[in-house]
């Protein structure tokens, strides 16, 4: 016997305007004319993130968070959700712009025109001719945003499956459409896919097993001291699987690689940030809740295993794209040490803002230097690439940078804030082997930065006239330089998550 | 004050950067603006040390303001007599520096607004790093100071800079994170304590247990012994200073490796007395070591650019034995120290420099009776060589004297082998005057041209100061005493006033 909620539409009305969209989107797909569908769609789908970034923002100053701990509820706005509310809109506008972006590949997107033609076939010539586009990928774009929202303010197990449905089935279809390298988008997909449902299924089972001893879906039942404690631990072992999987933790990092490189890039970009933040305050959710079982040396022996892995296999990269992703596995690690400390979670939000804008920034910058078969992503390519373009050369170094953990960046904030979070709860090992791997991981950030400024120019051709894009860069840049420089009206507004746990 | 001295060289980097560079005419532009900026720089500093009062030890001209209030983060800066007299180092070598450097050949199409705004950018944040009293801001800038050396490595040096620059900053880096570990560490001992806070004044309060003490000690000597650098983590020197433009060697071992020292006392010894007490046995030994090996290594060099970078690594050993004497005789001797070899390894590299510029080749064979050609070059180089050797009458003489008195009164075995750092040391110099400038002209040395006037007016200030202060050394002892007094007071041994 489900009792019927009250709801707050007020609290959820960021939630309601991206589900809005989205269903409008599809709307506008089947009643709006090709010609201005384009426009219309970027449009709708900016202006709801947008507003689910305005709506958020005034919910936490003004709105009354107390959190009431009635049966029932399935989401909570709390001062954590708003906050990734917050920066999930701010990573959905970047995203969105980077969708919208069609002066990249000589006046095209940089998704497929059709994507049900084969590659290479006379369809997908036609398609090409008569220039039809796929503008499905704003309204699944919001999609994916509605369920990453609704991930992190889950208070119930089946509500955050739910939201990981909504959030991946999207994406899946969103991986397999690039306009370039058509098999190795799809393959992404499928792989995605597959490796996805596989995750899901065990978070399905962890839930399954949660229920059996607790009765109930609520997370905060995972803290009830109970009798058959292997239950439990199965339980929440089985759930964490399923989030490690989607935050792209060792040994659950294998699908990072290939589906970072084979989706589109702006794809990669929003998937890289949003998916990420979504996944770690769920993550955080499930196990800040689940107080009675001791996981916290678990996730230590994961962040390490994490952070060395992915810095280690990232040195063997030459490919742009697939550094980054060997590097977003290396900062899954990172930002796990976050989760050592006394369960608070202001640290991770913080690493989470600064790991996503930096992310997308590099990725719009991978979509910008291009080549005659599309984004020219073998780091031997971008030889002098800051000499001859400085705005997208300093930019990149600003990422690298960032993501190195050099101060005067927000990375370096970041890192610093995990790795206070790990040294309160103790765990010294961890941190020094996490300061070791900066060290290493820094190696492959700096090379790029050296192929950029110190070797001579290759005739990479940077695309130009990508207005959008290149605003994107230049935001992301300008925001790491700031979060790390004045961090502290962001650093205080994270404090501000309390605890997670009703 | 103090803000406005480090914000003078930073904003000056932001105009240079903006000043057109297409042509050779704008960039020589640049050039002199870059000058100009840093003798503002100079009469900044002079109008600081003018007003400054060397009756105290303490923290002069502080500034305080919050910065990241949930990490206990303070902007926060002062100077004392040790601090002043690295900041009077850098602002001295800067303009010297920029000066030298007209003639620097900047490979591919590079312009010269780039490489004279790094420069500007290492200035500015050596000040910080000298004056910043809040361990946050003195990380931050200290690790910072890497990327303006990584760029001026990487993109003027030589054929190897790409090699060098990396080298050079990921050795650097590793020893910065290890301390990134320790810092960590200090927020967690402070919140522990009440409340956060990365204040100097703050974290000597801060009680702590003997082996937290030594971790965290360890932590920061990581950084320190890299930057300093201290056998056996100094391989990373002689790399850099062989690729690096002298520009950027002098701006690398004089200035900013004085950091690893400066580091030393202001953290090491003013945070974890009793554990830099309990590694001292340790650190004094692999300091003597530092001095006999960096002398040998320089005696078997051919290239001159690895020569002068292993006569520091011996330098550096005497600087870092004499602070972990804990006398105060030894210790002034080494704060002391650091200035004066600051002063005559800026010579030798800058005289070098246009040694191994005018000839295009930087080894040793490659010259040879070039004093007959180029008379006032092989005079300053005598000169340079003579104070790195030590000469009395020469600053660095009274300082190295001071490190070896004072040493003697805790170890005598340790001072006797440094000493014969200073015999090794007058073989390596007169080795290197010997083979290069006397003897027979050789046909290949033919195309050395003597130095340029603006060479000269580079260069002459810097043999002034050395002569000056190895003639009248008193002033800079007064002002650094009271400092160390101060320092070592709070490790209770303290020694001859």
């Amino acid at each position: 016997m489900i009792p019927a909620p009250e709801l707050d539409y007020a609290l959820l009305s960021p939630l309601l305007i991206v589900a809005a969209a989205a269903l409008g989107g599809v709307l506008v797909e089947a009643f709006c004319p090709r010609g201005p569908r384009f426009v219309v769609q970027t449009g709708l789908a900016g202006l709801a993130s947008v507003a689910a970034l305005a709506v958020s923002a005034v919910l936490f100053a003004t709105a009354d968070l107390g959190v009431t701990d009635e049966p029932g509820r399935t989401v909570v706005a709390d001062e954590a959700s708003l906050i990734t509310w917050m920066m999930l809109a701010v990573f959905a506008v970047l995203g969105v712009l980077l969708f919208a972006d069609r002066r990249l590949d000589g006046g095209l997107s940089a998704f497929t025109g059709r994507a049900a033609d084969r590659p290479g076939s006379a369809e997908e010539a036609e398609a090409l001719r008569l220039r039809v586009e796929h503008t499905e990928v704003f309204p699944l774009a919001m999609f994916a945003l509605l369920g990453m929202m609704l991930f992190a303010a889950s208070s119930d197990l089946l509500t955050m499956f739910v939201a990981l449905e909504v959030l991946s089935l999207p994406l899946y279809l969103l991986c397999g459409i690039a306009r370039r390298r058509r098999l190795l988008s799809q393959e992404a997909a499928l792989k995605y896919f597959v490796l996805g449902a596989f995750s899901s299924a065990f978070f399905l089972y962890g839930i399954a097993l949660a229920y059996g001893y607790s009765g109930s879906f609520a997370i905060g039942a995972l803290g009830e001291d109970h009798p058959d404690t292997e239950l439990r631990l199965a339980a929440v072992a089985l759930m964490a699987v399923g989030l490690l999987f989607k935050v792209g933790a060792v040994p659950f990092h294998t699908w990072t690689p290939d589906v970072y490189v084979g989706a589109p890039t702006p794809v990669t970009a929003f998937m890289a940030a949003g998916t990420k933040a979504a996944a770690f305050v769920a993550l955080m959710r499930v196990l800040f809740a689940a107080t009675e079982t001791d996981w916290q040396p678990l996730v230590a022996v994961v962040a390490g295993v994490t952070m060395l892995v992915g810095s280690l296999l990232a040195i063997a990269q030459s490919d742009v794209k697939r550094m980054l992703a060997y590097s977003s596995i290396a900062h899954a690690g990172f930002l796990l040490t976050g989760l050592l400390g006394d369960l608070s979670p202001s640290a991770v939000l913080f690493y989470l803002a600064t790991y996503g804008v930096a992310s997308i920034g590099a990725f719009a910058v991978v979509m910008l230097v291009r080549d005659a078969g599309g984004e020219a992503t073998a780091s031997a390519r971008w030889a002098g690439l800051g000499r001859e373009n400085p705005v997208l050369g300093v930019s990149f170094a600003i990422f690298m940078l960032s993501f190195a953990g050099i101060p005067l960046t927000g990375g370096f904030v970041g890192k610093l804030s995990v790795f206070i979070e790990a040294g309160d709860g103790g765990y010294w090992p961890v941190v020094v082997l996490g300061v070791v791997v900066s060290a290493v991981a820094a190696f492959f950030y700096v090379r790029m930065i050296t192929v950029m400024f110190f070797a001579e120019p290759d005739g990479v051709a940077v695309a130009s006239g990508a207005i959008a894009t290149t605003t994107v860069v230049v935001v992301a840049a300008l925001g790491t330089v700031i979060l790390g420089i004045l961090p502290g009206p962001v650093l205080e507004l994270v404090q501000h998550a309390g605890s997670l746990v009703p | 004050m103090i803000t406005l001295l480090a914000l003078v060289p930073i904003l000056g980097a932001l105009l240079v950067t903006l000043l057109p560079r297409s042509s050779h005419r704008q960039q020589l532009l640049a050039r002199h603006v870059a000058v100009g900026v840093s003798v503002v720089a100079l009469v900044v500093a002079l109008v600081i040390a003018g007003r400054f009062d060397i009756g105290t030890g303490g923290y002069q001209f502080v500034e305080e303001h919050s910065w990241i209030g949930p990490l206990g983060a303070w902007y926060s800066v002062g100077l004392n007599g040790i601090g002043l007299t690295l900041v009077l180092l850098t602002v001295i070598l800067t303009p010297v520096v920029l000066l030298a450097s007209y003639r620097d050949e900047l490979p591919g199409r590079r312009s010269a607004n780039s490489y004279v705004a790094w420069m500007l950018v290492l200035e500015g944040l050596a000040i910080l790093v000298f004056t910043a009293t809040d361990a946050f801001l003195f990380y931050v800038a200290f690790e910072a100071t890497l990327v303006p050396i990584y760029f001026l490595i990487g993109s003027y040096g030589g054929p190897e800079r790409q090699k060098a620059a990396i080298t050079f900053l990921l050795y650097n880096l590793l020893g910065g994170l290890l301390m990134l570990a320790a810092v960590v560490g200090l927020y967690v001992v402070s919140q522990d304590a009440g409340e956060a806070s990365f204040r100097l004044a703050d974290l000597a309060s801060v009680p702590m247990g003997e082996t937290t003490e030594k971790l965290l000690f360890l932590g920061f000597m990581a950084a320190f012994a890299v930057k300093a650098p201290l056998w056996p983590f100094h391989t990373w020197l002689p790399e850099a200073a062989a690729s690096a433009t002298p520009a950027t060697s002098v701006l690398m071992v004089s200035v900013i490796d004085k950091v690893g020292t400066f580091g030393m006392i202001r953290w090491g010894l003013e945070l974890f007395p009793g554990a830099a007490d309990w590694a001292s046995p340790t650190i004094m030994a692999l300091a003597v070591v530092s001095i006999v090996y960096g002398a040998l290594a320089a005696i078997g060099s051919t290239d001159i650019r690895r020569l002068v970078a292993y006569t520091s690594v011996s330098h550096f050993g005497f600087i870092i034995l004499g602070i972990f004497t804990f006398t105060q005789t030894a210790t002034t001797g080494s704060v002391l120290y650091m200035f004066n070899h600051g002063l005559s390894t800026a010579a030798l590299f800058l005289v070098t420099g246009v040694m191994i510029a005018r000839r295009g080749s930087a080894e040793i064979t490659a010259f040879g009776g070039v004093q007959k050609i180029a008379p006032v070059m092989s005079g300053v180089l005598l000169v340079a060589g003579l104070s790195s050797l030590s000469l009395p009458g020469l600053a660095p003489f009274v300082s190295e004297f001071l490190v070896l008195a004072g040493t003697f009164t805790v170890n005598v075995p340790l001072a006797v082998i440094a000493t014969t750092g200073i015999v090794l040391a007058a073989v390596y110099v007169l080795v290197l005057y010997q083979r290069t400038m006397t003897g027979p002209l050789t046909d290949q040395a033919k195309v050395v041209t003597d130095l340029t006037p603006r060479e000269v007016a580079a260069l002459s200030p810097l043999v002034v100061v050395i002569i000056g202060l190895g003639l009248f050394p008193q002033p800079m002892l007064d002002l650094v005493n009271p400092a160390v007094a101060l320092v070592l007071g709070s490790i209770e041994l303290g020694g001859l006033p």
